[in-house]
Order: C-alpha cells, then sequence, then structure tokens
C-alpha cells in the first residue's frame, strides 16, 4: 500500500483522532490527537511504517498549533521507502500521553529525553526518568520559557579547596 | 687530586632545582577528553607531534597515577562533579591543562547547561586556546607548562594556614 | 573424585561503575553493571555528561551559523554533519545547489566516512590490546585531515558547508592530492585487514559477541553499519539518494551474523566503497559554482563585487541586515542522510524568522548505543570494550 493509500484509509477509520493532513516540501504530515497515538501508530506500524526513526516534542507557545506541545514521530516503510511525520497534540494542563515504546524499543530512551528536555509525561513508558541533565535538575530546558542561559545551576559548583599556599605567577 | 675529581665528575646543585627538572621532563598526563578536543588530544599523541619527545608519553587514565590533568573539551553540569573528584584525587604536586575554548570559557556553547570555564572551580595553569587547538598549540602549551614546574618553589607545597 | 574445576564457585553479586572516565568508554559514557564473577547480569548505560544544549543554542542562531555547531556533534565525520545540516535548511527554504557542489559534498562525506571507519577500526583494536592498527590508522587519518585543511581551512572543525552551496571551492591540483591519498588507504587497509581477520585472538574475541538480530536492530532503531551487520538492507544512500548520490556505483556493503566481528568487517568493506565513489567523484566532477547565484538573496557576492558595484553592495545588505536575509517559508522538514554511524537527520521547524524555530537531530549513535544493555548481558565484563567499541559512540552526537 502506497503512503497516499494509508493515510485516507487512517482518515476514514479514526476521523475524530485525525486533525488534520498536511504537506510541506514534498513530505506528508498527519496531525493527531494525542490520546489516540498508540491505537494510531500500532495500525501504522500493522500496514508497513516498520521503523520508527526520530521521535521529538516542538513547543508551539509562540508558533501556534492546535495545543501547546506537539510530540512528532518520524515514521519509515522500508518496503517502499516513504516516510510520514505524525504529529500529536498535548495541551499545557496535562502534558502526557500514551508511550510507543511497546511497539518499539528505540522509543525508550527518545520519550526519556522528551519527558527530559519538555516535561511530556508518557504513560506506560516503564522508566521515565531524566537522561541527560543531572536528575536534580528543576525545570524543562527545552521549553520555550526556559532561558538559553540556565537559571544559574552552570555556576553552582563548590570552588576546590587545595589546601596549599601557591603564588599566582 | 679529589678535588679534581669531584669537579669533573660532580654536579652541585640545588635540590629544589633537581626535583623540578624531574619533575618537569616526565610530567604523567592523564586526559579528561570529553569531547572534539579530546580526539586532536589522540593526534597529540599520534606519530606526527609525538608527545614523547617531551617526556610524557605516560598517559594514565587513573588520577592517582599522574600528575597533569587535561581537561580537553567541554565540560557540562552533569560532568563538573565528576571532574572535581577526579582533580582531588589527583596527588599534590598537580597542574591543570586547559585545552580548547569549552574548557577555558565555554567556548560556543553559551547554553544552560556547560560550564563556562574550568577555572571558576579549580585552579588552572595553562590554557591552551582554539577550537579545537592545533596539535603543535597543544606542544606549546606544553612547554610552557614545563616553563612553570621549573621555576616552582618547594616551599609553596606547605600547607595553607588555617583561617 | 570431582575436579576442582567442576566445583561450582561461589561468588556474590557485585555492582561495577564502569566510567564516565575511562579509558574504553571514549569520552563520557558511564555504565552500571551488576556482576556475577565476571559475566554482566544487567548493565545500566547513563548517558548525557556531555549534554551542551545544541537544540536549544540552534533556536538562537541563523542557518548560517548554525552550520558551525554542527561540526561539533560529531567529531569524526564533521563534514557529514556539515551536509546533512545544510540539505535540511535546503529543503526548508526551497534552494537548489548546483551540481557541482553536489559531487564536491559527496567527495568530503566519503573521506569522513574513511576517516571515521579508520578511526573506528583502529580504537577497537586498541580497546582489544591491538595498538599497530590505530596507528596506521591514525597516520592516515593525519593525511585525510591535511585535505580537509586544503578545502576548508581547518582540520576537524570544518564549516565547509553554507545553506546554498559550500564555503569556498576545491583549489586546483586537489584531484591529485586526493588520489594519492586514497592509494595510500588502500594499501593501509589491507594491512590492517592483513593484521587482523585472521588472526586468532582477534577472532575470539569478536567472533559470536554482542549478535544483534534483524528484528532487534528494527525495533532499537539501528541504523548504518551496525544494521547492516545484521543483513539490513538499507543505505539511505541508494535507497533514499540525497546530494546526487544516484550518479555513482558503488555496493552496498552487507553481512549476516551481526557482531562484532561482521561490524568490523562491514566498515572495511565501506571504506573500500567510499574509496570508489571519490573516484568516480573526481572524475566526473562538474564544472559550475559552488555557491548559489546571490541574487536570490541566500548567499553573499563575492567582496569585489560588493566594494565595486551598486547591485553588489545591495545583496551583501539584503543577506546580513537583521530582519532580511533568509527567511524561510512556515513549515518543518526531516532531512535523513547516511552518516558513517548511521541516519542522521536533521528536523527544522520554522515560524519563518531568521532563526529557526526548532532544530532538532537524530543522532545514530543514541539509538545505536541504546541497545547496548541487551548486548552485553550474558557476556563477560571484558567483552563490554569490544562491543562499546563496535557501535562507534560519539558523545557529543550522543548527548547533544
Ligand atoms: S573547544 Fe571546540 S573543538 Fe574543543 S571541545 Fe570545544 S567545541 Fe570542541
Amino acid at each position: 500500500m502506497t503512503a497516499a493509500n494509508i493515510l485516507s484509509k487512517i482518515k476514514e477509520n479514526f476521523p475524530e483522532a485525525v486533525l488534520d493532513m498536511t504537506e510541506f516540501a514534498g513530505e506528508q504530515i498527519l496531525h493527531v490527537r494525542g490520546p489516540d497515538i498508540l491505537t494510531l501508530l500500532t495500525k501504522l506500524k500493522a500496514d508497513g511504517f516498520n521503523f520508527l526513526a526520530d521521535l521529538t516534542a516542538i513547543d508551539n507557545l509562540t508558533l501556534g498549533g492546535y495545543e501547546r506541545f506537539a510530540v512528532s514521530y518520524h515514521l519509515l516503510c522500508h518496503q517502499t521507502g516513504e516516510r510520514l511525520t505524525v504529529k500529536a497534540y498535548i495541551p499545557e494542563e496535562k502534558p502526557s500521553l500514551p508511550s510507543v515504546e511497546s511497539l518499539w524499543k528505540t522509543a525508550d530512551w527518545q520519550e526519556r529525553e522528551v519527558f527530559d528536555l519538555y516535561g511530556i509525561k508518557f504513560e506506560g513508558h516503564p522508566n521515565l526518568i531524566r537522561i541527560m541533565n543531572p536528575d536534580d535538575f528543576e525545570g524543562y530546558p527545552l521549553r520555550k520559557d526556559y532561558p538559553r542561559l540556565g537559571r544559574k545551576e552552570r555556576s553552582d559548583f563548590p570552588v576546590v579547596d587545595r589546601g596549599i599556599q601557591k603564588k599566582k605567577s | 687530586m679529589v678535588q679534581d675529581d669531584i669537579k669533573s665528575n660532580v654536579l652541585t646543585t640545588t635540590l629544589e632545582s633537581a626535583i623540578n627538572w624531574g619533575r618537569k621532563n616526565s610530567l604523567w598526563p592523564m586526559p579528561f577528553g570529553t569531547a572534539c578536543c579530546g580526539i586532536e588530544f589522540m593526534a597529540v599523541l599520534a606519530a606526527r607531534t609525538d608527545l614523547a619527545r617531551f617526556g610524557a608519553e605516560a598517559i594514565r587514565f587513573s588520577p592517582r597515577q599522574s600528575d597533569l590533568l587535561i581537561v580537553a573539551g567541554r565540560i557540562s553540569i552533569k560532568m563538573m562533579p565528576v571532574l572535581i573528584r577526579i582533580y582531588e584525587q589527583i596527588p599534590e604536586p598537580k597542574w591543570v591543562m586547559s585545552m580548547g575554548a569549552c574548557a577555558s570559557t565555554g567556548g560556543v556553547f553559551d547554553t544552560y547547561s556547560v560550564i563556562q570555564g574550568i577555572d571558576q572551580f579549580i585552579p588552572v595553569d595553562v590554557y591552551v586556546p582554539g577550537c579545537p587547538p592545533r596539535p603543535e598549540g597543544v606542544v606549546e602549551g606544553f612547554i610552557k607548562l614545563q616553563d612553570l614546574v621549573g621555576k616552582e618553589k618547594l616551599a609553596d607545597y606547605a600547607p595553607a594556614p588555617a583561617k | 573424585m570431582t575436579r576442582v574445576t567442576e566445583l561450582p564457585l561461589e561468588t556474590d553479586k557485585m555492582v561495577l561503575n564502569f566510567g564516565p572516565q575511562h579509558p574504553s568508554t571514549h569520552g563520557t559514557l558511564r555504565i552500571i553493571m551488576e556482576l556475577d564473577g565476571e559475566t554482566v547480569t544487567k548493565a545500566t548505560p547513563e548517558i548525557g555528561y556531555l549534554h551542551s544544549g545544541f537544540e536549544k543554542l540552534g533556536e538562537d542562531l541563523d542557518f548560517n551559523q548554525y552550520i558551525t555547531i554542527t561540526d561539533r556533534m560529531n567529531y569524526l565525520s564533521p563534514l557529514c554533519n556539515n551536509v546533512a545540516y545544510a540539505l535540511a535548511a535546503e529543503k526548508l527554504i526551497g534552494i537548489e545547489v548546483s551540481k557541482r557542489t553536489e559531487y564536491i559534498r559527496v567527495l568530503m562525506c566519503e573521506l569522513s566516512r574513511i576517516a571515521d571507519h579508520l578511526l573506528n577500526v583502529g580504537m577497537l583494536a586498541v580497546d582489544l590490546g591491538a595498538l599497530t592498527a590505530f596507528l596506521y590508522g591514525f597516520k592516515l587519518r593525519e593525511d585525510i585531515y591535511d585535505l580537509f585543511e586544503i578545502a576548508t581551512g581547518t582540520r576537524l572543525t570544518t564549516s565547509y558547508t553554507l545553506v546554498g552551496g559550500l564555503m569556498r571551492d576545491i583549489p586546483d591540483g586537489y584531484d591529485k592530492a586526493v588520489l594519492k591519498v586514497l592509494d595510500e588507504v588502500d594499501k593501509v587497509a589491507n594491512d590492517i585487514e592483513t593484521l587482523l581477520n585472521k588472526n586468532r585472538i582477534w577472532q575470539d574475541r569478536t567472533k559470536k559477541i554482542g549478535i544483534i538480530s534483524k528484528e532487534d536492530a528494527i525495533s532499537y532503531g539501528i541504523t548504518g553499519p551496525m544494521a547492516r551487520a545484521t543483513g539490513i538492507e538499507w543505505d539511505i544512500r541508494v535507497n533514499e539518494p540525497y546530494s546526487s548520490y544516484e550518479d555513482f556505483e558503488f555496493d552496498v556493503a552487507i553481512a549476516l551474523n551481526g557482531d562484532v566481528f561482521d561490524r568490523y568487517l562491514v566498515r572495511m568493506e565501506e571504506i573500500r566503497q567510499s574509496i570508489k565513489i571519490c573516484r568516480q567523484s573526481l572524475e566526473k566532477m562538474p564544472s559550475g559554482d559552488v555557491i548559489v547565484d546571490p541574487g536570490l538573496g541566500y548567499s553573499l557576492p563575492p567582496k569585489d563585487e560588493v566594494y565595486n558595484s551598486i547591485e553588489g553592495l545591495i545583496y551583501h545588505f539584503e543577506v546580513t541586515m537583521p530582519n532580511r536575509g533568509m527567511t524561510p517559508p512556515v513549515g518543518e522538514a526531516y532531512v535523513p542522510t547516511e552518516s558513517p554511524n548511521g541516519e542522521l537527520g536533521f528536523y527544522i521547524v520554522s515560524d519563518g524568522n531568521r532563526t529557526p524555530y526548532r532544530v532538532r537531530t537524530r543522532p545514530p549513535s543514541l539509538m545505536n548505543y541504546s541497545i547496548f544493555s541487551k548486548l552485553i548481558e550474558g557476556h563477560m565484563l571484558s567483552d563490554a570494550p569490544a562491543i562499546i567499541g563496535s557501535i562507534n559512540v560519539i558523545a557529543g552526537e550522543l548527548d547533544r
């Protein structure tokens, strides 16, 4: 089945889950509601998109969109070589959506990364803890309202005391 | 007779310069290479700019066996506690070389997670500029460090007076 | 009477912290391993020790500025990252580059691939106790660095591409210099293979170690030489050609067992194929410009035009003034490329401003490394360096 066929079928079968379908620079993008993502991706996987190339998130604070956060999944079908982007939208108040770790093991680390950087929770993830930042890090650095220079965490370390007197030359 | 013998066979010097001479010509570096600069440091060790010419080819990956810490690459907030711990584990006397823009100032990474210069927290003796520094630059830094080691005073290593 | 060796050896469980400062972790990996005797029963990799906020930084730099940052992401083959980012930005903005640009990009990518694989094989050999292959490989890597230096001006942080072309053309006589190095690569690749392929120790330490099945490779998102060593016939250069790869003739290296030895074999074969591609690109090198026409407003005109003609001056300001210059349409683009480690993708979202709204890198190292805990389970502790070495984890790209 080609991507166009699959997409029109998806739209028929899940009318309320699919928000929109767009195309940009030759790429198909499927916009869907967050809570339905697991069902949709299970279907897409069965239809041939067997490879999850990338999973990431976007903070739509100033860009605008259906909701504040979008989690985007880049799928690849090894048989036909077609690619498809699925964007799942979730609101700011309840940033959570089902985990797809059960479909692709690669989602494990990538969802942890999104959780670490955006604070989006993935329900059903076996081990949702920070991956990039230290465990005691506060805040979610890739959100648009987090300053690039951080909140002083980078200068918050003790100065080493060598215990000897050494003249500065 | 005896006098002449001693003159031609014995070299007199101060203990300090003898020790410094020994120290500076057998620095044992510990590379703390985290990023791109670490790769360039490998190039410094490889055949073309052979660091063995300066008596520093004995690379040790254990801080307890080395006296020169070479920080090559950016240090993130997650890595900084590790770096501090490693620095504290090196026995005195010890020196630190900060290789590359990132270790010295944060370089191009003016972001929330990169330490803007390790010298805020640990003492640094030699800075090698560049992103990454050329191997020749690192060698230059090495020579500078050797000069520094050669001029050290043993009295400097007395414990600091209690505050 | 039972012989002593047949008695079970009583051992306690032990937790071992491996890294982040350990010679075979290539920088900044940390693994917490549970050992039963010498066998690893559980391994938990801990990453993020080099997290430097690349993606946050991308939101504040414009398209050409960010190219300098992409070098620092993968320091074994920076040119591949330059090219990948430029391709993504070009797709987003809708720029077509000239044939010559594409051929030079291919040449540079393949040289990087050779350099990367040489270093990787060398490091793997060092971790397993064979220093010679490393010294052979590194000498050649220096030669390839020299080639990069001739073309780009620096050894490592090349920043060679621009959105819409290249920083500068390759100089005259460059092909001769490249061909000379390629001949050398051919010889050294043979030397390394003679040293290692039939070496008993090498075989014992790499065969049947860290076997990945085809299904796991797909489930864990593994790409590149690691996936091809399991028998997956997928090479983005062939299956989704970019930057004129369809003009070149080469074979895709594949192995079937998916162990450390096969990954090494695939890498060695890819070196050979890259030599072939480099030769072809030099032979067929088209003539022309290496940057799009400045009139389109994406690139700076040559300096003598800026100083001597009014059009040049206007074009110059069009590009450099704030709120002018390269403004892409609102949209998003994901471009996958075949980097030495696997699928390297850049995903750029734009809100129509000079700076991207979101830059995401799909780092092959992250996905490739995520299978590590599964691979090491049940193996000896001493196999850990072999497996890590064969994955070729690049911390800059892993943690970003
Ligand atoms: S100074 Fe430059 S080359 Fe060195 S680690 Fe930093 S970015 Fe990499």
